[in-house]
């Protein structure tokens, strides 16, 4: 399992948790995972969001993996000018 | 992808200063820009834009104009794609009102005639029949109560009940115990500030030309940050499939972020599509000003607790952005980015998103984070002078490291702070003597960067030259530095590589030129294309040699055997071998696909001094240094390019730029007359210093450097300034209006 960290908005969708496990290999699984769990959870992800894997921010990539060790946290999708 | 064999030493070619490569085109007026473009029998296109800031469409009769010599075409809502939802229905909304015009300036029909003046008489013979409604363009009183609603229903589920309907997004996060660190304090501060909405500012007004048949295929070439952002979104909106439109971006006159957006592309394409001729459309200045983005503006609350030797115990903050008639104000980046660059152990950052009588914002350089950082940094340098306590050892003290666990939650990599504040430390402008009248202001800054979709072509010809291929529009050098990247790695002079940003039926997806990513994610697969043109290169050498592959390496421009166990060859080079490759196996072509994750954050510190003259209000920025975190700096012209230009808009942004409403929401200072950006005699010259600390993320080290350099300098001039006046400014811009009230404020006490 994973640590999920969530930004505390999101506390709403999660029964009140700023963190939550997950059963994922990578960040879509994270996703997919976090929406199976907590559907509440789905538009926040839909509208776009990125994951700190040990510091990394991935943007947009699915396949990124992610290990029970992993710090792994759910940030709003990056945009810039 | 780690850092490989180069570190950041022992280039050839990077970290060199060679000529830009658009440079003559540019001085001598030969490089095409969006409304260069023209084509056999093209019209020209005007749009009727609302002139209230809320108000019911009722009714618009074309028939006056239609009935014109040499109108070819109206367009109105009808005649875009129907059943739209999410952000597509947003922007064609922007693009085009449905049944509400929601801001002064907003689009609501659009005409295409045979000559500019005729569309733009044509356009004044479209009448429009409105219902005026009330309308809002405070950010503070768009969220209060009675205040008219801009439309029900825009809210997402993260905004707590009991908030206004204009309130449409919420974002909490932080950590640890706020009170408990503020009752660990010696001092607690607590402030309000305020900023107001700036535009980019680029000098090139939106223009584009293009062409629609009744096939649905069709072409537009125009003024952009990302070409293959206009292909999706107009066919979307246009109603045609994706592949069928070819975008191709011109030249490019500024962007800052503005360009990310579609505003009159969709509109040229259904005039086209009427006219079944091709249309051009070119935005006024003032256009310009009323219907494309501006920045959000803000209203913010700072709370941070600091013991008496500098430590700070808690900090939190309350954002609330405004971003026009949609949602979208960047007030989750303005929440992270607030304080980024302080390893905290107690932190608590809240932002709204807020709908107003506007027009939609657009992203800005780092968007939301130069008005965080002014907000932050101006409380922390209150703190400093009430303690007694240099700013500069009170950010080293407090400031953010590898492995510290950042405001937004995960734990930061390679990071470069503590470098730039020892840089900015160690700099002369830190210790020299300031003048009767003047104040220094120091401030850091912080930005994420992004990597995104990206895809490379490099094709060699058979004299040796090579032809880079990048879908990323070139906005600040980028084809120089791509240039100095696959010179790198193929061995040949800089001066043999052409670099071409190619249009979308080229290349694959490319994701806009945002986020600093484009000497990153570009550069990252420039590199990589030229190393997979290189492993090309060698295959054919070891074909000629009868060796393995293996035992062939590149170095200086040459196939070579890699041992005296491979034989003895003379070496190869790529002249060579390009010359016979249409008889040893075909064209060698590199390429590279990907979506580079490891853009690797920037932070930057900024060093002030500014003079106010008390009578007049009147501030002049005598002397700026800008201390900034590169990564790796591919070409440092370029580089050292970013940073100034990031404080000379910032210099606007904090003293004169500001988008001003009359009571009855109309914009009234939508020409450069009135709307005062910096010009070249307003601007000290800006020292730069480049500080190296290489992206864990980047085969060469390299951090993008186009937008952490705008976030310093709002929150260091008005340190400077409020330090030299004597007295707090808390809303941007500090217009001498704004200045005078402050010291007539201090002297009522």
């Amino acid at each position: 399992m994973v640590e999920v960290n969530l930004w505390s908005g999101l506390k709403a969708f999660t029964d009140g948790q700023e963190k939550v496990e997950i059963d994922a290999k990578n960040v879509g699984e994270v996703l997919r995972g976090l929406v199976q769990a907590y559907p509440g959870l789905e538009p926040a992800i839909e509208a776009g969001v990125s994951v700190a894997v040990d510091g990394r921010i991935v943007a947009s990539s699915l396949t990124e993996p992610v290990s029970e060790t992993s710090e792994v946290y759910l940030i709003q999708r990056l945009r810039g000018g | 992808m780690a850092p490989d064999g180069h570190g950041t030493n022992g280039f050839k070619v990077v970290g060199t200063r060679p000529n830009r490569p658009d440079g003559v085109d540019k001085v001598t007026g030969r490089a095409k820009f969006g409304a260069d473009a023209a084509a056999p029998g093209m019209l020209h296109a005007a749009i009727v834009r609302s002139p209230h800031a809320h108000a019911k469409i009722l009714k618009i009769d074309s028939a006056k104009a239609e009935a014109m010599k040499g109108v070819k075409a109206v367009v109105t809502r009808a005649d875009f794609a129907e059943g739209l939802t999410g952000e597509n229905w947003n922007i064609l909304e922007n693009v085009m009102a449905s049944d509400t015009a929601l801001y002064d300036g907003h689009a609501v029909a659009a005409v295409a005639a045979s000559t500019p003046l005729a569309a733009r008489d044509a356009a004044k013979l479209i009448e429009v029949e409105y219902e005026l409604l009330p309308h809002v363009t405070d950010v503070d009183k768009a969220m209060g109560s009675g205040a008219p609603v801009i439309r029900t229903g825009a809210a997402d589920k993260s905004v707590p009940e009991g908030m206004h309907p204009n309130v449409v997004r919420y974002h909490e996060s932080g950590h640890g115990d706020v009170e408990k660190g503020f009752a660990e304090a010696d001092l607690v501060l607590e402030d309000s500030f305020k900023t107001e909405a700036t535009h980019q500012g680029y000098i090139e007004p939106h223009a584009c030309l293009a062409q629609l048949g009744p096939d649905g295929k069709g072409e537009v070439w125009c003024c952009t940050q990302g070409h293959f952002n206009v292909q999706k979104v107009c066919a979307a909106l246009v109603g045609t499939d994706a592949s069928q439109l070819r975008v191709t971006p011109s030249e490019i006159g500024g962007g800052f972020g503005g360009k990310t957006v579609v505003f009159i592309e969709p509109v040229a394409l259904a005039l086209s599509r009427k006219a079944n001729r091709p249309v051009k459309l070119v935005m006024s200045r003032s256009e310009v000003f009323r219907a494309t983005g501006p920045t959000a503006s803000t209203s913010m609350d700072i709370k941070i607790g600091m013991t008496r030797d500098g430590k700070i115990t808690a900090a939190q903050g309350v954002f609330r952005l405004q971003g026009g008639a949609f949602p979208g104000a960047p007030m989750e980046f303005t929440a992270m980015c607030a304080f980024a660059p302080y390893a905290l152990e107690n932190v608590h950052q809240v932002g709204y998103d807020v709908m107003s009588n506007r027009p939609k914002q657009a992203a800005y350089r780092a968007p939301g984070s130069p008005m965080a950082a002014f907000a932050v940094e101006s409380v922390v340098d209150q703190l400093c002078n009430e303690l007694d306590l240099d700013p500069i050892e009170v950010r080293l003290k407090n400031a953010s490291k590898e492995g510290t666990k950042a405001s937004f939650g995960p734990k930061f990599d390679r990071i470069g702070l503590v470098e730039t504040l020892e840089a900015a430390k160690a700099h002369p402008h830190h210790k020299a003597p300031l003048a009767e009248g003047q104040g220094r202001g120091i401030s850091c800054g912080f930005w994420f960067n992004h990597g995104g979709e990206t895809a490379v072509s490099l094709a060699l010809s058979e004299d040796g030259t090579v032809s880079l291929s990048v879908g990323t529009p070139d906005i600040g050098g980028s084809r120089a530095s791509m240039g100095q990247m696959a010179a790198e790695e193929l061995g040949i002079p800089y001066e043999k590589i052409r670099t071409t940003v190619a249009d979308t039926a080229t290349l694959g997806y490319n994701e806009i030129s945002h986020g600093s990513r484009v000497t990153y994610a570009s550069g990252l697969a420039t590199i990589q294309a030229a190393r997979d043109t290189v492993q090309k290169l060698c295959a054919r050498a070891a074909a000629k040699w009868g060796i393995d592959e293996d035992a062939v390496v590149w170095e200086d421009g040459c196939a070579k055997p890699s041992g005296p166990n491979a034989g003895e060859f003379e070496p190869l080079p790529l002249a060579r071998i390009a010359r016979s490759m249409g008889r040893t196996g075909g064209p060698i072509v590199g390429h590279f696909e990907a979506t580079p994750e490891g853009a690797g954050v920037s932070f930057a510190t900024h060093i002030v001094d500014a003079e106010v003259d008390k009578e007049t209000g009147q501030t002049k920025v005598v002397r700026y240094t800008v201390v900034q975190d590169a990564g790796k700096a591919i070409h440092p012209t370029y580089v050292e390019g970013q940073f100034q230009g990031g404080a000379a808009q910032g210099i606007g942004w904090a003293l004169n730029e500001e988008y001003i409403y009359g009571e009855d929401g109309r914009l009234q200072n939508s020409l450069f007359l009135d709307y005062r950006i910096p010009v070249a005699s307003d601007l000290p010259m800006i020292d730069t210093v480049i500080v190296e600390v290489p992206n864990p993320g980047h085969p060469y080290g390299v951090r993008g450097v186009g937008e952490t350099s705008i976030c310093p300098p709002l929150a260091a001039i008005a340190n400077a300034v409020s330090n030299a006046a004597g007295v707090r400014l808390k809303e941007l811009p500090m217009s001498p209006p704004r200045i005078l009230a402050a010291l007539a404020a201090q002297a009522d006490g």
